[in-house]
């Protein structure tokens, strides 16, 4: 590349350069002068999203990986104390996290765009094939991300996933003994991820140029799908469109940050909060949304491919599911020689837009169907039935109605050149818009009745530390330390908190001392070689009630007390959870007996609770005239355990309102400027 | 609207370049907000700044013996110094030194040295905490690495070390209890 004819340039230096490597002719020619079509609409700002997303990607994870420790015995722990130690390690694990969701959202979007107006069609089938490629490394760098904090949906995950290979007839058992590097996912397997984690998004960095490479040889497509003409029908890269990429890109990271600021949770799982623990399985294991659609058919194949009328089984529903979901993104390789139809655009073929519109409808509709529990179901019909025709028409849009429109739709007239379809409307990508839009608000409101069966939703109250700028009650936390230390701190540690963050509460640091030393921590061993007590100093984290899990379990009938950091985060809506289970214990309606040892809480998922009602009126004396109820006793806690969970809260949502208050006015400019630039053509 | 706009008058120009003045001005911004926390990651994190001073219970040290305490990833040498090696440390003239520094200037209270265990040469931990170790020619620390000796004040006498071995910010809390760092 780069090695024809040259320019000089002005600049003494940049020639010195370029004559020994043509650098900047290159960038000159591919992002300066680069004819690109003039009818580009919104939907080709994804590129260089998905570009600046991967570099986000990657430098965040650089720096995660740094504090970061592989091991099945800390990496709970190294995500926790990135979270709560580290400078500003909540906001780069936040932007990490919910820059995975985001690479998604775009690269979605990015191949939506090119299946609707056919940008995999000759001459752009390697460009295309190289895309698939991309997504399916992301798929595989994201799952294997997911693992990396090891919690329960880590550990959960990487079980039903790897679990997958062994539907390989022979040698399927072997290929999973191989990919853990033992007989289940433990050490071994998180220290490879680790490394693959690490990896990957340098082999997508590479084949991103590739499939850069490869746009730039055939040009990009446009809206209309009719090739560029001559000069009439093209722009320089530079300044058009570098300008309405980098406001497309302030547009989408406005709504990036809003998540990554304000609900930095909202996408994921309260499950992950909780470590890993392969003796549990949660209730409901999904896989992150952008999953869900690929394990909706996965799971829709629950019958044996046999010989009709004998007992031979050819191919199991377990293999079956497995290369259905495989085949669902292996048949996008295969998409540029499905669909042969001559005309690229949707916007010219009626009949292909309306079946892709329903191709779009039933991805979503997959994705929601992924999104319930295996025996859900939807207005008195089973999910798994409704999932089996999503998959169905997935597979028959693909192999069955592309190839025969490829052959019998007639396309509606075509303008002569990309310059004569500028002048008529442009309303098909608004319309697709609200087609998506539509179909997630829908897959939206339906989500909630993802988590129903024994979950009751605890009342819904209204905290200080709910909202944009929303902040803790200091005083009531306070209060809540007292109640924990006088109440639950009998059974229910708090490990992640050491008492040198209590100055967070408000206690300046001789308080802090004082309470620090009101505990006795072993320490050790002494030059003499033997353990021996000390009071604790506001570096020690707060003393665990129990030694060890098994003294904690054996003393509570075989229950073990969760510890309490992460609670109000480890549970879904946590502090109305929390609140709610608090306050929530009544008598087991008639005819349900209770062994002893359990109780009944209206909230607890099951509402058999091995917990003993732990508050009573009166039960903890506060110093002012605060009243001494359960009530208040629960709010207190309720303050204090979710300030435990996110002690940094306030200087994220501070943080947010700059970040946001600056990518706005940003953005305003770079409209303006855009606009400005683009004035001239209209 | 859009046909007003085919002519650039120069108050067009002035307008855009002002504009994209701007722009470019919130994209440097922009980057370096975003560079600044993922570089200030990398400094000291809350739990080991919390750990940068330690509090040593001294009252346990009999006279003569010594006690090395870990701080900041460092051996730090608490010696509970005899009248004799006082003596020695504050008889020495200051001109024969190489790193000029009084016995006086080194401690707060004569009987007790603090200084950080680590030879100003090349950082190796000298000898001379237990009374069996080496203690070189001038009856303190020696350094085995490169033959450094130290007097009972830690101050460099002989050997390829550059300066007095370090004495740490401290300060007593009381008779018995001192907070380093």
């Amino acid at each position: 590349m780069g090695s024809g004819p040259r320019e000089k340039f002005d600049n003494g230096l940049v020639e010195w350069v370029d004559s020994r490597l043509p650098i900047f002719t290159m960038m000159q020619k591919e992002y300066g002068v680069f004819p690109t079509p003039k009818n580009f609409n919104y939907f080709w700002n994804f590129g260089a999203i998905l570009m600046v997303m991967l570099v986000l990607m990657i430098v965040t994870g650089i720096v995660l990986a740094m504090q970061y420790t592989a091991h099945i015995d800390y990496a709970f722990d190294s995500v926790e104390r990135i979270m709560r130690d580290v400078n500003g390690g909540w906001l780069l694990r936040y932007m990490h996290m919910n820059g995975a969701h985001f690479f998604f959202v775009a690269v979605y979007l990015h191949i939506f765009r090119g299946m609707y107006y056919g940008s995999f069609k000759q001459p752009r089938e390697l460009l295309w094939i190289l895309g698939v490629l991309i997504f399916l490394l992301m798929m595989a760098t994201a799952f294997i991300g997911y693992v990396l904090p090891w919690g329960q949906m880590s550990y959960w995950g990487a079980t039903v996933i790897t679990n997958l290979f062994s539907a390989i007839p022979l040698v399927g058992d072997s290929i999973v003994t191989f990919l853990w590097g033992g007989f289940s996912v433990d050490n071994p397997t998180l220290n490879r991820f680790f490394a693959l984690h690490y990896l990957l998004p340098f082999v997508i960095f590479a084949v991103v140029f590739l499939h850069v490479w490869a746009l730039h040889v055939t040009g990009s497509n446009n809206p209309s799908g009719i090739e560029p003409k001559g000069k009439q029908d093209t722009l320089p890269f530079h300044p058009y469109y570098t300008l309405k990429d980098l406001f497309g890109l302030l547009v989408f990271l406005i709504v990036y940050v809003m998540f990554v600021f304000f609900m930095p949770n909202a996408l994921g799982h309260a499950d992950n909060y909780i470590e890993a623990n392969p003796l549990v399985t949660p209730a409901h294991i999904v896989p992150e949304w952008y999953f869900l659609p690929f394990y909706a058919i996965l799971r829709a194949i629950t019958f044996d491919i046999g010989i009709p009328f004998t007992d031979i089984t050819i191919i199991s529903a377990k293999l079956g599911g497995v290369i259905a979901m495989f085949g669902a993104i292996g048949v996008w390789f295969v998409l540029p020689w499905l669909d042969t139809h001559p005309v690229r655009s949707s916007r010219y073929r009626p009949l292909y837009r309306t079946f892709f519109t329903i191709l779009v409808l039933d991805f979503i509709f997959l994705g929601y169907v992924g999104s319930q529990g295996a025996d859900a179901t939807l207005m008195g019909v089973p999910l798994s039935i409704l999932g089996l025709i999503g998959t169905a028409y997935y597979f028959i849009y693909f192999l069955a109605i592309l190839p025969w429109l490829s052959k019998n739709e007639k396309a509606k007239p075509m303008p002569k050149s990309i310059h004569a379809s500028v002048l008529k409307g442009k309303k098909a990508a608004a319309s697709a818009l609200v087609v998506i839009l539509v179909g997630l608000g829908a897959a939206g409101i339906s989500a909630p009745a993802m988590a129903a069966g024994e979950y009751v939703k605890p009342p819904q109250k209204e905290w200080s530390f709910d909202g944009f700028n929303g902040t803790f009650d200091r005083a009531a936390m306070q209060r809540g330390l007292k109640v924990y230390r006088e109440v639950c701190a009998g059974c229910h540690g708090l490990k992640r908190i050491a008492y040198r963050n209590l100055t967070a509460l408000g206690y300046d640091e001789n308080q802090v001392k004082n309470i620090a030393a009101e505990y006795f921590v072993t320490d050790g061993p002494n030059d003499e070689g033997e353990m021996f007590e000390r009071n604790a100093i506001p570096s020690d984290h707060f003393v665990e009630p129990y030694a060890n899990e098994n003294i904690a379990k054996a003393t509570n009938n075989g229950a073990l007390p969760p510890d309490l950091s992460l609670i109000t985060k480890a549970r879904k809506d946590g502090a109305n959870y929390l609140h709610g289970l608090l306050t929530g214990y009544e008598d087991p309606p008639a005819g349900k007996a209770l062994l002893a040892g359990q109780y009944w809480n209206k909230y607890m998922p099951g509402h058999i609770i091995a917990m003993a009602p732990p508050l009573v009126d009166g039960i903890v004396a506060y110093e002012d005239d605060t009243p001494e109820t359960v009530e208040q006793y629960s709010y207190d806690l309720t303050q204090f355990l979710s300030w435990a969970a996110e002690p940094e809260m306030e200087e994220r949502k501070a943080t947010g309102i700059k970040v946001l208050m600056f990518l706005l006015a940003f953005a305003g400019v770079m409209y303006a400027v855009k606009k400005k630039i683009w004035a001239d053509l209209h | 609207m859009s046909a007003k706009k085919t002519t650039n008058s120069p108050k067009d120009e002035t307008k855009r370049d002002f504009l994209q003045l701007t722009a470019a001005a919130f994209g440097v911004v922009g980057v370096a907000s975003f560079a600044a926390p993922l570089v200030n990651s990398m400094n000291p994190a809350q739990d080991t700044l919390a750990l940068a001073s330690i509090e040593v219970d001294i009252s346990n040290i009999p006279v003569g013996q010594a006690k090395t305490v870990m701080w900041r990833g460092k051996p730090v040498f608490i010696k509970h110094r005899t009248p004799e090696q006082i003596e020695q440390a504050r008889a020495v003239d200051l001109a024969v030194l190489p790193d000029k520094q009084s016995d006086e200037d080194r401690t707060q209270k004569p009987e007790w040295l603090v200084m950080v265990g680590i030879c100003t040469h090349l950082g190796c931990v000298p000898a001379g905490q237990k009374e069996s170790d080496a203690h070189g020619d001038y009856k303190g620390w020696f350094c085995p690495c490169h033959g450094s000796h130290y007097d009972t004040s830690g101050r460099i006498r002989k050997g390829p070390a550059p300066k007095n071995l370090e004495v740490p910010p401290y300060e007593f809390v009381s008779d018995t209890l001192i907070k380093i760092g």
